[in-house]
């Protein structure tokens, strides 16, 4: 694909969209939470005036440069993310950067957040982030291996590596999204997309009541910010990511919206209605049926 | 952890070399709070208005009065609402909500977490205790005025107040944080001296540095 410069300020463009989006899914999904619990709730804009507020925080205090860089290597991951998952299949606006091989990029720049997350709390010094962040590693790294043969798996089935033409493979009717062709390597991965969600079953990484509030403990004012804007973007990034590997991409916004919020949906209905695991409960529970899915997912392609 | 631990000595490293350790320097950062001026006039009002339509409240409640907060979170009252939250770290918190009585022990960790939270930060005080002891004015572990440790916005008075009366405070602080008059950080950071001087009058074991960060 040729490169034009236009194509940078169309990818700002579908940054600042996915970054709205990704704010507003955060605050309607925290208000139709307290609306099931019989609760007002938040406001739905309550995430933007949190970050405004911690991005005007006057004062900052350091523990080194790992401390600063760890925010920066995560926000860095979901950007990365949304720049190599084209949007909008079709579209010259919206395409991104997609090319030959993006899979493989999209796999590395999901692990690469936690990784610099890692760096950045470790140096904090905070026992609290030190828990977060192995609990964090341990938890991805189980969730990663399903994830990684499923994409592999439909890679084999579409004899490519492009996200575009993956979902260009799809065209042309619900029977031929990725959901029915290839169903196991679709149920290896939704099920390793349940770890990567922060969401319970899976949230003992920040483990709210437990450990608060695992690896941003030491994070404050801005640089909490950064890992808010993160945060509100790479959920949205990874949405639009598992829609366009399994659920036929999108032609149009609408078509987006509602079929990532069910995506979303997914890792929030589950979220409800199973408890917490412990970390080791979790490494185990991804061992098991996730991996041999994604391991049935290679083998009957 | 005894307070010995906590003296300058000189140890061998696991090759045999002598070094010196100063765990007050090692354990905590020890420089002294800086007064940090509001920006220009427009970005200040948009970031008051930020400021305090989120309110981080650190969960750290201090007497009998943390039994009052926790209804707020509930659906009767619900405070989410008005955009206030508990956070678990004092580092993210923007508000202190000293809830009761402060006993001398606690005074210390109350300012050990008062000043790791970031400026701009508002304090609470809730109850007839943080005001002038309450029903503990003549107990031998408590103090009396609060705001002769920290520098206080609002104080809720009643013992103890009802969660709605706790609400209603929040939203004086609302207010105050608007009009631009909620610098307790920076009062605290002008009137360092006379702060530590008080503080360090009741707490008699003064096992840390004189500013936590």
């Amino acid at each position: 694909m040729e490169f034009k410069p236009i194509q940078i300020l169309y990818a700002l463009l579908s940054l600042f969209i996915v970054f709205n989006y990704g704010m507003l899914l955060q605050g309607f999904v925290r208000k139709i939470g307290a609306r099931v619990g019989r609760r007002y709730g938040i406001r739905f804009y309550q995430p933007y005036i949190d970050l405004i507020k911690n991005y005007t925080k006057r004062s900052t205090i350091t523990h080194g440069i790992m401390y600063y860089l760890g925010p920066v290597f995560r926000l860095t991951g979901g950007i990365g993310l949304i720049m190599f998952t084209p949007l909008i299949f079709g579209s010259d606006i919206f395409g991104n950067f997609s090319f030959s091989g993006d899979v493989i990029l999209i796999l590395y720049f999901m692990f690469f957040g936690t990784l610099g997350m890692a760096l950045g709390a470790a140096e904090g010094g905070h026992p609290y982030s030190a828990i977060g962040v192995t609990r964090g590693l341990a938890q991805t790294t189980a969730f990663e291996l399903p994830l990684a043969l499923a994409i592999l798996s439909i890679a084999i089935q579409y004899q490519t590596l492009s996200v575009s033409e993956i979902v260009a493979a799809q065209q042309g009717g619900i029977m031929n999204w990725t959901l029915f062709t290839n169903p196991v390597a679709t149920a290896a991965a939704m099920l390793a997309f349940l770890g990567s969600m922060m969401r319970s079953p899976f949230d003992v990484v920040l483990a709210p009541q437990e450990v608060p509030i695992g690896p941003p403990t030491e994070y404050h004012s801005s640089l909490l910010g950064i890992l808010q804007t993160n945060r509100a973007i790479f959920p949205a990034a990874k949405l639009v990511l598992f829609m366009n590997l399994f659920f036929g991409g999108a032609t149009s916004w609408w078509e987006l919206v509602i079929k990532t919020f069910f995506i979303y949906m997914w890792s929030v209905f589950v979220g409800v209605v199973y408890p917490r695991y412990r970390v080791d409960q979790s490494i185990r529970w991804f061992l098991r049926i996730p991996l041999i899915l994604g391991i049935l997912a290679i083998l009957l392609m | 952890m005894s307070k010995s631990d906590l003296d300058k000595r000189t140890v061998l490293s696991p090759e045999g070399e002598e070094i010196e350790i100063d765990p007050l320097k090692d354990y905590f950062a020890d420089a002294r709070p800086k007064v940090h001026r509001p920006a220009s006039k427009v970005i200040e009002r948009i970031a008051n208005w930020a400021r305090s339509e989120s309110l981080w409240i650190l969960g750290f409640g201090t007497g009998c009065g943390a039994i009052e907060t926790r209804p707020l979170m509930t659906p009767k009252f619900d405070a989410y609402r008005y955009g206030i939250q508990w956070r678990a770290t004092p580092r993210q918190a923007s508000v202190f909500v000293i809830s009761g009585y402060l006993s001398v022990k606690t005074l210390k960790r109350v300012i050990r977490s008062y000043e790791q939270m970031q400026n701009p930060k508002y304090v609470v005080a809730l109850g007839s205790c943080t005001i002038n002891g309450g029903m503990y004015w003549d107990s031998y572990n408590t103090i009396n005025r609060l705001d002769y440790y920290l520098p206080v916005d609002v104080y809720i008075a009643g013992c103890m107040p009802r969660p709605e009366a706790l609400l209603a405070g929040f939203q004086r602080l609302k207010k105050i944080i608007k009009e631009g008059r909620g610098e307790g950080a920076n009062e605290y950071a002008e009137k360092f001296d006379w702060y530590k001087a008080n503080q360090k009058k009741v707490v008699t074991d003064w096992d840390m540095p004189d500013y936590n960060w």
